[in-house]
């Protein structure tokens, strides 16, 4: 038995060592190391049942302890005891060892109890923060979902999540047990021998600050792996979606010295990390086996002074080998608990981001038909400071169709976000209907403005179930109705599968005009009073456009419909034109209004019209 | 070492042997670096075997007879303790050889796939690029590789631990048979619920993996599309969704703790119950004399070993199908033909003047037929703009003429000599192609402009003056020097178009097709590029446009629908097919991004 905890040490750790190499999605983001004690009351506040976890851990250490330090006792007792020179005494070892059986199969049948109850509660609790920190996520403002930011979130619930339940699994119980373990071993020890136990503890000192050293360049090196990693699969990636340059342009043999180049330096990385990982089995044999030795020729020379008997030199002998398995797990487990904790602490602080759009209670219902929006001195800035809307103040009355132009960046497409509340303005008011928006009924809100994003994001789904989404119940008439109003029912029949045509992964399976489409249908399914088009169809091809345009013309009717435009050839029919100019809105008129004005509509215009027309 | 077949009954058959053939392929890649790994596992072995020998002579000859009997021998006990450190660093060499040299197999093994790997995607032809998804090509290099070579791993030390059995039963037999026998039931025992454990881990434990892998892809739209759920509230939803998606997480990994708490104190526990049996009978065989109590503790020494080595073995067994599925994704990449090779044309064409003729070429994707017996053909200086509603073909022409695609019959000419027989390097001397999609590599501009190729200066110049480059590049920090991509500068879409328009004009080549590659750009710098263009020398453009503008440009245009050519002409000529009409009256009325 003497290293049968050796064993759990991590049936993991002999065979993987690539456990690191994935790419955490954000090392750039602070470094900064938060103390484990921090980390640890806060995560109890989150997931109080936690507590439950660690008395079932401690409970099961005790259990596990027990059993493994039953067998180096019963050697004692059984060698001291049993083995007399008058004689064998069967009946002591018959019954030592009975006891001892019932204490290992007892071991089995607890320790079996025990880790069902930890391993449920431990998924429970993990269960419950990654739904907690989605739905968190979910309620932040757009401002902080912006697309650069969009890998570090969904980290949080993925990777960062799996890190800590795999330490929940493995480096969790190994503190508690390896650190009951050590306690125990030592106890029954110093029981033995003091003076032999301060042996083996000078012997082993040094293996601390070799580990930590070990432990340190092992995590330097494998970050220079995971740099490796995503250097050659950022080659490979040009290699792929490049393909067809490549080959018209013959450049395939630059391109695969540079693969080359990445992939040996790969392996090169990957075997340099490698070696530290191989260099610890070494120093921890040759700790175990100095402290074996240095424990026969202690006891050797202090041995007969203290009347130590035979028995208790070979137990603690057996003991001495107990004690290097949980000591080399903890060395083993130390790198893995640091990122567990780095990545709980990000998890736990995506809870302190605070969420801005709250919903009222019980808000004012919007009545049906078009909708009168108006902005009183609306500003809207970023938390890192950049202003995007600057004093927007504007009335758009009832069943206006408005065209809202300008550069990308003017802040036009912040504005209709605002309006569809999908974020909050950083102070001033945007009310409907008379009505502050923040006093809407979310409920009634969603279904009576809608808008269509330009990118048209579609869920892996049918195109049925993704027209229906924002209205789950919608009788398949209402699903018809919606795209025959839009004139795309010949479209709908002519795909493969129809109205049932699975749209793959964020739609990938058909084109990106289909997708605006389907988003155009989904939001025509509402029937909304108020219609925002953030460039949605820019994507569609030129023939179904203009036939999509008067079909939106002709449902203009009774709504107010604002599109972010694309083509001039939107403004110059709109009721009203907004343009924007760094955050500001500086024309507002109709088309005859402002192509006679010397402004920036006007120009805009003159150079679309140029070339359309000319040459 | 042959692993005994006992091991791998349950196991599919034939997957195990598609897993040696995985294990016989790495072999042949580093037989060097497997064979010491191996032999550190043996090794390994050995030294603690040993090692618990030296536990009992070290019983016998310097703990008993010095507490018991006061009889301290100085030498027995030196010898002892440096019989303990030897070994144990004997141990401890023979396990840093297994891990080290491992991973020069594992790696080097990856290294080589990973190589054959990217030969494949630089190699097959375009229709294999368009028949996957660039995400899936990079999981066969990342993901999949880490998978197929994760079961070579614990390889030399399951080999290893098949050693150390075979040596641990040879010595406990020259110890005594008695003991031996209790060994005999033992190691049986053991080695039958690891595999029960690892038969029956197997599933679980990979429900676990896809519940993670669906959840994170879950995840990953769910904030993709999160202006559409917000937008419509559908907040709480995805919530619901996503505690669905993670209950299974949940579910699937609590089945694999309840196996895991079954087996594991069990696998761990039994070879202590084979120590108080071994206290037993080597009690009652010492007083017979006919063991001695040093015996009896290095016994009870080796049975301590066991558990932990039997167990990797198990893991070998539970990762070797994995590893042979990851594989076999890898192999449909690597076993597929590249017919770049049957390709490959040795004639030399003049760089003078050059002609493109298309002669009844019909092309399918898919087995749907895209283009039907189109023959045309573009003369030296001449301008033609390909018009036709999307989906039509004209990529595909483009495809077909850049060699990125075989017309399923018919014949493509350039400069009469069919487009098969010409060398590639006079090919794209003589023809190139600016994309629709403008791809640029993380590198610099001028880089990314020459792609590889040897042009001076001045020709570097003139490209990007008649791209209408110039302005936006001297602007950048280092000029042509510029670093562009995720490290770099990032440009604009008509800055990015301007870029590849330059790598396609570079060189004066004869023949220059446009596949839509001016739709970012602005309307009146277009007009710049194309007038710059037409000063060239015998120079013949073909152009896909969606511009009346760029329409009117042309010399002819030819009028594709229904995969057939319906009319050539000019435009004005054109504007009587009704079909040609109604689509430049939608390319007018849609008239240019604003």
């Amino acid at each position: 038995m003497s290293q049968s905890r050796h064993s759990r040490r991590n049936t993991r750790g002999e065979i993987s060592s690539q456990k690191s190499e994935t790419t955490t999605l954000d090392e750039a983001e602070d470094e900064e190391k938060t103390g484990a004690l921090i980390v640890l009351k806060r995560g109890l506040q989150v997931s109080p049942e936690l507590r439950t976890g660690a008395s079932l851990t401690v409970l099961m250490a005790l259990i596990v302890a027990a059993g493994s330090l039953a067998i180096p006792v019963l050697i004692q007792q059984i060698l001291d005891q049993g083995l007399r020179e008058e004689g064998l005494r069967s009946n002591f070892i018959y019954i030592s060892c009975a006891i001892a059986f019932l204490i290992v199969s007892f071991v089995i049948f607890a320790q079996r109890a025990t880790y069902n109850r930890l391993v449920r509660v431990a998924e429970t609790t993990i269960l419950e923060l990654r739904v907690r920190v989605f739905r968190h996520l979910h309620r932040l403002s757009l401002a902080d979902h912006q697309e650069a930011r969009k890998g570090i979130l969904t980290a949080r619930v993925t990777s960062d999540i799996e890190t800590l339940s795999q330490f929940a699994q493995w480096g969790a119980i190994a503190w508690i047990v390896d650190s009951v373990i050590i306690v125990g071993t030592l106890t029954v020890m110093a029981i033995y021998s003091w003076q032999l136990t301060l042996v083996v503890i000078a012997i082993y000192l040094p293996i601390i600050p070799i580990l930590k050293a070990i432990q340190q360049q092992q995590f330097l090196k494998y970050r220079e792996v995971r740099e490796a990693v995503s250097e050659t699969l950022g080659q490979a990636s040009e290699a792929v979606t490049a393909a067809p340059v490549i080959r018209s342009y013959g450049y395939q043999n630059s391109i695969r010295s540079k693969l080359e180049k990445a992939n040996q330096n790969q392996y090169r990385r990957q075997i340099r990390a490698h070696k530290f990982f191989a260099l610890l089995a070494p120093v921890m044999d040759t700790f175990s086996a100095l402290s074996i030795a240095g424990v026969i020729v202690a006891g050797s020379y202090l041995g007969p002074e203290m009347g130590l008997t035979s028995g208790e030199m070979i137990a603690f002998v057996f003991l001495t080998t107990i004690l290097i398995a949980p000591i080399w797990e903890l060395g083993e487990v130390l790198d893995q608990t640091q990122t567990a904790l780095a990545g709980w602490w990000k998890i736990l602080s995506v809870l302190d981001v605070p969420i801005e759009v709250h919903e009222p209670e019980s808000g004012e219902k919007l009545k049906t038909g078009a909708l009168e929006i108006e902005a009183h001195n609306v500003n809207f800035r970023y938390r890192t400071g950049s202003q995007v809307l600057d004093d927007i103040s504007i009335r758009i009355p009832a069943g206006t169709n408005v065209a809202v132009v300008g550069e990308t960046g003017s802040g036009k497409t912040t504005f209709v976000k605002l309006l569809a509340r999908i974020a909050d303005p950083t102070s001033g008011q945007i009310t409907i209907n008379g009505v502050p928006i923040h006093e809407i009924d979310a409920g009634s809100r969603h279904s009576s403005i809608q808008m269509v994003p330009q990118d048209g994001f579609l869920f892996d789904q049918t195109i049925r179930e993704n027209v229906s989404f924002g209205k789950p119940h919608a009788s398949e008439e209402e699903i018809q109705t919606a795209f025959h109003s839009l004139g795309l029912t010949d479209w709908l029949n002519k795909l493969p599968d129809g109205i049932n045509t699975q749209t793959g992964s964020r739609g990938e399976r058909i084109s990106v005009g289909e997708r605006q489409l389907v988003a155009l249908a989904r939001a025509q399914l509402a029937n909304p009073g108020l219609l925002i088009l953030d460039e949605a169809t820019s994507a569609v091809d030129p023939e179904t456009e203009v036939a999509l345009v008067s079909a939106l013309e002709r449902l203009s009717q009774g709504r107010t419909t604002i599109s972010v435009a694309h083509r001039l050839s939107t403004a110059e029919k709109a009721d009203l034109i907004l343009v924007f100019d760094q955050g500001k809105i500086v024309e507002t008129g109709t088309h005859q209004e402002l192509s006679t004005q010397n402004g920036i509509y006007a120009d805009l215009h003159n150079t679309w019209m140029g070339n359309t027309q000319a040459v | 070492m042959q692993p005994p077949v006992t091991e791998i009954e349950g196991f599919d058959k034939r997957q195990f042997r598609r897993g040696l053939k995985l294990i016989s392929r790495s072999l042949k890649l580093r037989p060097f670096s497997h064979a010491i790994a191996i032999t550190g596992a043996c090794l390994f072995s050995i030294a603690a075997v040993v090692l618990t020998r030296v536990l009992g002579y070290a019983t016998d000859d310097v703990i008993i007879p010095n507490l018991d009997n006061n009889a301290l021998d100085n030498r027995d006990l030196w010898l002892a303790f440096t019989f303990i450190i030897t070994v144990g660093l004997v141990r401890g060499l023979g396990a840093f050889l297994r891990r080290y040299f491992l991973a020069g197999a594992r790696y080097g093994t990856e290294l080589h796939w990973r190589r054959q790997l990217f030969n494949q995607y630089l190699d097959l032809p375009m229709s294999f690029h368009r028949k996957k998804s660039p995400g899936e090509l990079l999981a066969h290099a990342d993901n999949d590789m880490m998978i197929a070579s994760l079961a070579l791993m614990p390889l030399a030390f399951t080999i290893g631990t098949f050693f150390l059995a075979i040596v641990a039963l040879v010595n406990l037999f020259l110890i005594h048979p008695t003991i031996a026998l209790i060994a005999l039931v033992l190691f049986p025992l053991l080695a039958a619920m690891n595999k029960t454990y690892s038969q029956r881990v197997v599933t679980p434990a990979s429900s676990v993996q896809e519940a993670v892998g669906n959840t994170s892809s879950l995840v990953h739209e769910s904030f993709d599309g999160i202006l559409v759920v917000k937008s419509l509230g559908r907040g709480e939803q995805e919530v619901e969704r996503l505690r669905k998606s993670a209950e299974k997480i949940r579910k699937h990994r609590i089945s694999v703790g309840r196996l895991r708490a079954i087996f594991e104190p069990a696998i761990y526990a039994l070879p202590n119950l084979g120590v108080i049996a071994l206290l037993m009978i080597g009690t009652w065989l010492i007083d017979k004399g006919s063991l001695t109590i040093g015996e009896l503790v290095s016994a009870i020494a080796l049975f301590g070993i066991l558990a932990f080595p039997v167990r990797i073995a198990g893991i070998f067994f539970e990762e070797l199908p994995r590893s042979v599925v990851a594989l076999d994704r890898i192999d449909e990449v690597l076993n597929l033909e590249s017919s770049q090779h049957q390709h490959q044309g040795t004639n030399a064409i003049s760089a003078e003047s050059s002609t493109l003729r298309i002669e009844n070429v019909e092309a399918r994707y898919d087995d749907q037929l895209i283009l039907n017996n189109i023959s045309f053909s573009v003369e030296s200086g001449e301008v033609v703009a390909l018009v036709g509603p999307t989906g039509v073909g004209k990529s595909t022409i483009a495809d077909l003429v850049g060699s990125l695609q075989q017309p399923t019959s018919g014949y493509i000419y350039l400069s009469n000599t069919p487009l098969n027989d010409i060398k590639p390097s006079d090919r794209t001397k003589t023809l190139t192609i600016a994309f629709q999609e403008s791809f640029l590599f993380a590198d610099t501009v001028k880089e990314n402009i020459l792609l590889g190729r040897q042009f001076t200066d001045r020709e570097l110049q003139e490209a990007t003056e008649i791209a209408q480059a110039n302005d936006f590049i001297s602007r950048l920090p280092d000029g042509l020097n510029t670093l562009l991509g995720e490290r770099g500068v990032t440009l604009s879409g008509g800055q990015r178009q301007r870029v590849t328009l330059a790598r396609a004009l570079i060189g004066n080549p004869q023949i220059i097709f446009l596949d839509d590659s001016t739709s970012s750009v602005d309307p009146v710098i277009e007009k710049r590029i194309l007038d710059g263009l037409k000063t060239r020398k015998n120079i013949s453009l073909v152009i896909v446009a969606h511009r009346l503008s760029t329409i009117k440009l042309a010399d002819r245009v030819i009028f594709l629908n229904n995969g057939v050519i319906e009319g050539t002409g000019s435009h004005e000529e054109l504007m009587r097919l009704e079909a040609y009409a109604s689509l430049a009256k939608a390319y007018e009325k849609a008239g240019v991004d604003s």
